[in-house]
């Protein structure tokens, strides 16, 4: 093997906490060779990001400490003063972030911020660098690269911008791009496409890729190598194929084990619960179960949502008149039984939040009827509204968003019994008690402060609140997308359980194709704005009969390192916008059945 | 379960909590002690002034009219003879009984104000505010001289009217934030665990905005207390003989030139208190700021 691109070796970082110095990064050793890409994978708070910031030099020298030796072709850069380094980043190595529009600079246009990456670094005249940058658009296949050249951050989507930040990086060929989770905040079908372009980019260039991410199927997609980390240590460090097919590390095979695979619920016909894992050495125990049956099919639907239309006018011009609608939820019609786990999934912008606001109407309908329990509740006054709402309740994405900071979790589950007449006093206090040992959470913790729980634990307590009032159906929206994946396992087993327990019915929003697999028992697939496919999870996973829905399939990362070698086309489309003009109508598509129980949007 | 990893330490009420965050800030921002020394100070003086005040604020004594300080009467005497130090202790009260109880009103009216137009926006939103912006586009002092002028110069008249001048701010302040945390999703959690508006409001919305809205009222008083004595000093105050600071600068005025010690004392004791108030108003404003917060 050539010598390494990047050595590290025994990386210590720390980070002065209240006159204290911790331990982000503890004894680090890692090499990178040339033309490889190794993924750092680990869960939030396991010093990933720490690691890239501390090859780049970006901790602050005040408030952060680097020890050990990090060499770039043999040159140790924690050796360098602030001026050489200088010249190192961008030109030696590039970085790329998760969130492309704070890394850009939203006043100056993006042919410039790249070209003047060029000037900087390369000492290109003005003409040369905008020629180059051009080309370095085109590079990464931006359509119309002449167009997009002058434009600004915020005209351009996404995935356009994680280009742009691509191209910025790769302008000055470095010989390492440092990548801390590219795709996170991206759709699956766009983070697909940035994939696919990182490592046709990293053939052309034949530059090194450090990839840092929490994904285990982004890592299989991309990874040669794989160091996986827990709280600032390595735990393994080896080929990808070694450590998806025999991991050595408890904590990798209860990493695996937590992470739900695309195709891994064939022959199941109920939602699969996740494996239990051994906290203390990370074992999985027993196999997985099955959840019990709970959907009640031979009831009347608890929820029939008929027609339901939900849009915002966009006003503009000096007299505000009305320009256009954005049809956030077009003629959306579905049935729920108790115990039934309906997922609503697609990309953002597809309408899948509003449906579960309006369901609760928290947003108003255009129109279309929602009947819970029989009531039509679009038609309900305010008082009667509140009524139906105790029924109803929502879990959100955010579970510290969720929680009032200011109030002590025990009287924040508490509040919605003693504000409804429930209970009170001691009765109260046991009601609460009891909530939180069923979310797994001890009833001593009450006294506590969201900041003072985790991210897990916060979104246990957000259930328990939202099941205070015994509710008969659950919008759960993004409910378990922000969290760690052992930590979503758990969570995900908790909602299996409470829903075997009380007969709830989730409607569950989610992007996470994976995880809506492992938990459904129908699904509706969103885009823009309407369902183009819905049935039992089974017919839409193994036959998706919508164009949208395979593409969608296609695009979900597997945890399987063998489909490395697989390429896709690089494709460039985008997610259209759902925004329309007054006068827009629409197609005439309805959903046809093509098999029984299953359904999709066709021309009629 | 590994959930629990992440265990913190034994919890403290948020009163602890914030108290400590101010007095952490305070540290931080050394002048703010300086500005709680004083204003304690001067609440203590006023609160105790029958005990220290060394002659009746309105004794006069025609034999020593106009004198200057002295042993007898240490920031000297008045036209008619009254103790100045006495006056300025008892005029003290009056000060801060108005600027106290004006901000107190103003606060809540123009929270309770704020805090609605914010939650409802809409039609309800533009009038209220705009209400708001005429007044706030009256100098106070041009406002309260107009209500004082059709009300009658009488304690709680003043009070009254410099409330209704800095209602508007107080709505400005308590409207931005409500907006911001009505966008949060606990917010919305409330609304789909049935609870009522106005319980949104009271206790999810208004504790998440008052540290904000509290570090306004410190910064406010001291502007009640300046349009207190501004209007005392054009001679729509407390009736004479009350003492009040800017009725002591007024009637100083006319020997202003011989005995400049009438307008001295009362004018440095406004600038003292004010200048206390708004070091104080920052000292909070650091407390609450959550970039300072972090960094408990």
């Amino acid at each position: 093997m050539s010598a390494p691109v990047l050595s590290v070796q025994n990386l210590q970082t720390a980070f002065r906490v209240g006159g204290q110095w911790r331990w982000a990064i503890e004894d680090l050793s890692f090499d990178v060779a040339p033309g490889e890409t190794v993924a750092i994978v680990g869960e939030s708070g396991s010093g990933k990001s720490v690691t890239a910031l501390s090859i780049m030099r970006l901790v602050s020298e005040t408030s952060g400490r680097i020890e050990g030796r990090i060499a770039l072709d043999g040159r140790d850069l924690l050796a360098l003063s602030e001026d050489e380094m200088r010249k190192v980043r961008g030109n030696d190595v590039a970085m790329i972030f998760q969130e492309p529009m704070t890394s850009l600079n939203p006043v100056l246009t993006v042919g410039y911020q790249i070209s003047e990456a060029l000037r900087y670094h390369r000492g290109l005249d003005k003409a040369a660098a905008q020629a180059e940058a051009l080309r370095m658009l085109e590079k990464v296949r931006i359509p119309s690269a002449k167009t997009r050249f002058g434009n600004y951050p915020h005209q351009l989507s996404g995935g356009m911008r994680q280009r742009v930040m691509i191209a910025t990086a790769l302008a000055c060929k470095p010989k390492l791009l440092i990548a801390d989770e590219p795709t996170t905040a991206l759709d699956v079908t766009i983070q697909a496409q940035i994939l696919e372009l990182i490592k046709t980019l990293q053939d052309e260039e034949g530059m090194s890729v450090l990839f840092i991410t929490h994904d285990m199927g982004v890592v299989a997609e991309i990874a040669d190598r794989v160091v996986v980390m827990w709280k600032g240590r390595k735990l393994e460090d080896a080929a990808s194929e070694q450590v998806f097919n025999r991991p050595v590390h408890g904590y990798t095979k209860a990493l695996l084990a937590a992470v739900p695979k695309l195709g891994d619920m064939e022959g199941h016909g109920r939602p699969l619960r996740f494996p239990a894992i051994d906290a203390a050495n990370g074992q999985v125990k027993g196999v997985p179960t099955l959840a019990a049956d709970t959907v009640k099919a031979d009831e009347a639907p608890l929820l029939e949502v008929s027609g339901l239309t939900t849009r915002f006018g966009i006003r503009g011009g000096i007299l505000g008149r009305l320009r256009g609608r954005v049809h956030a939820v077009e003629n959306l019609s579905f049935t729920l039984q108790r115990g039934e786990t309906l997922a609503l999934v697609g990309e953002s912008g597809c309408g899948k939040s509003t449906t579960g606001r309006t369901i609760l109407r928290l947003i108003e309908p255009t129109a279309g009827t929602v009947r819970f329990q029989g009531r039509d509740v679009t038609g309900l006054g305010k008082g009667d509204l509140l009524d139906v709402r105790r029924d109803m309740q929502m879990i959100f994405q955010d579970p510290f968003a969720s929680l009032n900071p200011r109030k002590s979790v025990g009287a924040a589950i508490a509040e919605p019994i003693v504000v409804h007449g429930l209970a009170k006093g001691s009765d109260a206090r046991d009601r609460v008690a009891e909530l939180m040992r069923k979310v797994g959470l001890s009833p001593d913790m009450g006294g506590r402060f969201p900041h003072e729980f985790s991210g897990g634990q916060r979104q246990r307590l957000a259930i328990a609140r939202a099941l205070a009032l015994s509710p008969k159906l659950v919008v759960a929206d993004e409910a378990v997308s922000a969290l760690d994946v052992s930590v979503k396992a758990q969570v995900l087993n908790l909602m299996l359980d409470l829903q075997a327990e009380f007969g709830l019915a989730y409607l569950f929003i989610s992007h996470d194709m994976a995880v809506v697999e492992r938990v459904s028992h129908r699904v509706a697939v969103m885009y823009l704005g309407e369902i183009v496919e819905l049935g039992t999870r089974e017919a839409v996973f193994a036959d998706p009969r919508h164009p949208y829905t395979r593409k969608l399939l296609s695009a979900v990362p597997v945890p399987d390192p063998a489909r490395r070698s697989l390429r896709r086309e690089l494709a460039v489309d985008e997610i259209p916008s759902p925004i329309r003009a007054l006068d827009w109508k629409a197609p005439a598509q309805a959903l046809v059945e093509v098999a029984p129980d299953h359904f999709v949007r066709q021309a009629v | 379960m590994s959930a629990s990893v992440h265990d913190a330490g034994p919890a403290s009420p948020p009163r602890m909590r914030w108290l400590s965050a101010t007095l952490g800030a305070f540290n931080a921002n050394k002048t703010s002690w300086v500005g709680l020394v004083i204003v304690v100070a001067v609440i203590l003086a006023a609160a105790f002034a029958p005990l220290i005040a060394p002659h009746d604020p309105l004794e006069q004594d025609i034999l020593s009219r106009l004198q200057p300080p002295h042993e007898n009467y240490y920031l000297g005497t008045d036209y008619f003879g009254r103790d100045i130090l006495s006056r300025l202790l008892y005029g003290a009260r009056i000060s801060l009984v108005i600027g106290v109880a004006s901000t107190v009103i103003a606060l809540v009216i123009g929270s309770l104000i704020g805090v609605l137009a914010g939650w409802y926006g809409g039609r309800f939103d533009v009038v209220v505010m705009q209400a708001m912006d005429i007044l706030l586009a009256f100098p106070s002092l041009i406002l309260g001289l107009i209500l004082v002028a059709m009300l009658g110069p009488s304690m709680e008249n003043i009070t009254i009217a410099i409330a209704l001048t800095s209602i508007p701010s107080f709505a400005r302040i308590a409207r931005a934030p409500t907006i911001t945390v009505k966008e949060r999703d606990f917010i919305e959690a409330g609304r789909a665990l049935a609870f009522s508006d106005a319980r949104i409001m009271a206790r999810h919305i208004l504790p998440n905005i008052f540290p904000e809205i509290l570090v306004m009222g410190s910064l406010w008083l001291a502007a009640a207390i300046r349009t207190e004595a501004s209007l005392a000093f054009i001679g729509l105050g407390v009736k004479p003989p009350i003492a009040t600071w800017g009725g002591m600068i007024r009637e100083g005025f006319e020997n202003i030139l011989d005995s400049y010690w009438l307008v001295l004392a009362p004018s440095l004791a406004i600038l003292i208190i004010v200048f206390a108030l708004n070091i104080l108003g920052d000292g909070l404003r650091d407390a609450i700021d959550p970039k300072l917060k972090g960094e408990r």
